[in-house]
């Protein structure tokens, strides 16, 4: 399978199956587009009428150079990494290698899009994770961890800083624990920032190997999805200490994490406003949520949002200095193609645990009963339910199998796709519109800077 | 070639050979809280040869 397209005046295609990118001319471009199947020998003689604006001599030598591709297995590839049988068997009873810990289900602001329902998850209860069920979360990974080395732990809520005790407990008995079970333990934290502290963002700055900070871009947008409990704007409280957390990080990884509704289709503006505050690493998202609410994106949307992902990529080309996460393709050194046929592992190989102990396939599912996989206390832990997480990657998905971004994106969000269509099977189509938009910006900003595209095009 | 430059080669069917080891991080706990992705997230066996 071949995906050609042009992004930022750049023509490029991507040869699915071998991960090679070729950046092509208009003409190489024109006549590849046109070939669903492996190239024969010789430019068929119906390939001038198709394109008459090229003369035969140029077809021929285009179609030379691209036969030559194809010859050195950079083109139209078969995909033969895994049969569909093995497929279904591949993450079955996968050892558990990252938790989500809720360690808080109570929040301090109260953001009109939060899935966790400003931090309850619907429950109408506000609680706190006690330290006995953060060791036993630690211990349940641990056991569920079989024999990879590397776990991750991911400080969630609500929002944890108001539950810095269970943090900081819970890190230091890990670290007890990794001694003992030969395992490494890596922390993160995702967090609004209300209650950062010079003590808190120390102890972050240390422990933490990734920080994810909760900010939507400018004032006006921020303040809008962002209000405290009392109404009030929360970026101009924040914004100093995220500023104080990040002078203090030294080369462990941040990230300026925002989300983009209807309301801020403009979010080009909102990525580059954070940049301007001095962050170099940035991600914001589209939202997720159901149709129903004003700030949804809709269908309508659709041509506007990918528009702003070129534009926004047209800005960040003269930006350097800006690591924008859904942009940040690495085609070389990423991950394997095992890994990228498998999916994000929620259900299977990531789960999130509740305060209650309760056991969800990832963050976004918490509070969902049907999707309840079991409870700590209980010692239970559904091997049914976490099968049929375990059962999709890109060729169970069925819309996955023919998509061109499938070793890209690795299959979705099951629980975007749960919200959208109501089956965690099947994709979410304007998710999947604006993930192959992100990959074929991320794309041609990569021809651009590495002087390809200028190259040709003089 | 006067039509086409190649800006990556056949790293994924490379990649087929040593992956699968699972030690990577899982791609939702970096900064993809609602839209996963995994091909910008790193090889642990290739960090791992990095630091030595």
């Amino acid at each position: 399978m071949v995906h050609t397209f042009t992004c930022l005046g750049v023509y490029v295609a991507v040869d699915v199956n071998s991960g090679a990118v070729h950046v092509l001319d208009k003409v190489a471009w024109d006549v590849l587009r046109l070939q669903e199947k492996p190239m024969e020998d010789h430019c068929p003689a119906e390939l001038s009428a198709s394109l008459p604006e090229y003369s035969r001599e140029e077809l021929e030598s285009a179609w030379a150079e691209l036969l030559e591709l194809q010859r050195q297995e950079l083109l139209f590839v078969e995909d033969n990494y895994l049969d569909p049988q093995a497929a279904v068997l591949m993450q079955q009873d996968a050892p558990i290698k990252a938790l989500c810990l809720h360690v808080s289900h109570d929040c301090n602001l109260r953001c009109r899009y939060c899935f966790a329902s400003t931090g309850d998850f619907g429950t109408g209860h506000r609680l706190t994770m006690n330290v006995e069920t953060a060791k036993r979360a630690i211990d349940f990974v641990i056991e569920r961890s079989q024999n990879r080395r590397n776990i991750e732990v991911d400080f969630f809520g609500g929002e944890p800083l108001m539950a810095m005790d269970t943090v900081k407990e819970t890190v230091a008995y890990a670290r007890e624990q990794e001694k003992l079970h030969n395992k490494h333990f890596r922390f993160t934290i995702t967090t609004n920032g209300v209650l950062l502290n010079d003590e808190n963002i120390a102890y972050i700055n240390d422990v933490m190997s990734n920080a994810v900070l909760s900010l939507d871009g400018r004032p006006e947008i921020n303040d809008a999805m962002r209000p405290t409990v009392n109404g009030k704007g929360s970026y101009e409280v924040i914004l100093p200490k995220f500023k104080k957390l990040v002078e203090g990080r030294g080369t462990k990884d941040y990230y300026l994490r925002g989300t983009f509704t209807r309301h801020n289709k403009d979010f080009a503006a909102d990525v580059m406003h954070i940049a301007d505050q001095g962050f170099a690493n940035v991600s914001v998202e589209p939202v997720v949520g159901s149709p129903e609410e004003d700030w949804s994106l809709r269908e309508e949307d659709l041509p506007e949002i990918l528009a702003e992902y070129e534009k926004l990529a047209a800005e960040l080309l003269k930006r350097e200095d800006v690591n924008f996460f859904h942009f940040n393709v690495d085609l070389s050194q990423g991950p394997c193609v095992i890994k990228r046929l498998r999916g994000c592992g929620a259900g299977c190989e990531y789960v999130a645990i509740t305060p209650e102990g309760d056991i969800y396939p990832c963050h976004q599912f918490v509070g969902n009963e049907a999707y309840k996989l079991g409870n700590l206390y209980e010692g239970t832990f559904d091997m049914t339910l976490a099968r049929r997480f375990a059962d999709l990657n890109i060729y169970t998905r069925e819309d996955c199998k023919n998509c061109w971004a499938r070793f890209y994106c690795s299959g979705g969000c099951s629980a975007s796709n749960l919200l959208v269509n109501g089956d965690i099977r099947k994709p979410n189509r304007y998710g999947c519109d604006m993930q192959r938009k992100r990959l074929e910006c991320a794309i041609a900003m990569q021809a651009i800077r590495a002087g390809l595209a200028d190259s040709i095009e003089a | 070639m006067t039509h086409i430059k190649t800006l990556n080669g056949a790293t994924l069917k490379q990649s087929a050979s040593y992956g699968g080891c699972g030690e990577c991080q899982t791609s939702c706990q970096s900064a993809c809280k609602t839209s996963c992705t995994v091909a910008n997230q790193k090889c642990e066996k290739k960090a791992e040869k990095k630091a030595h």
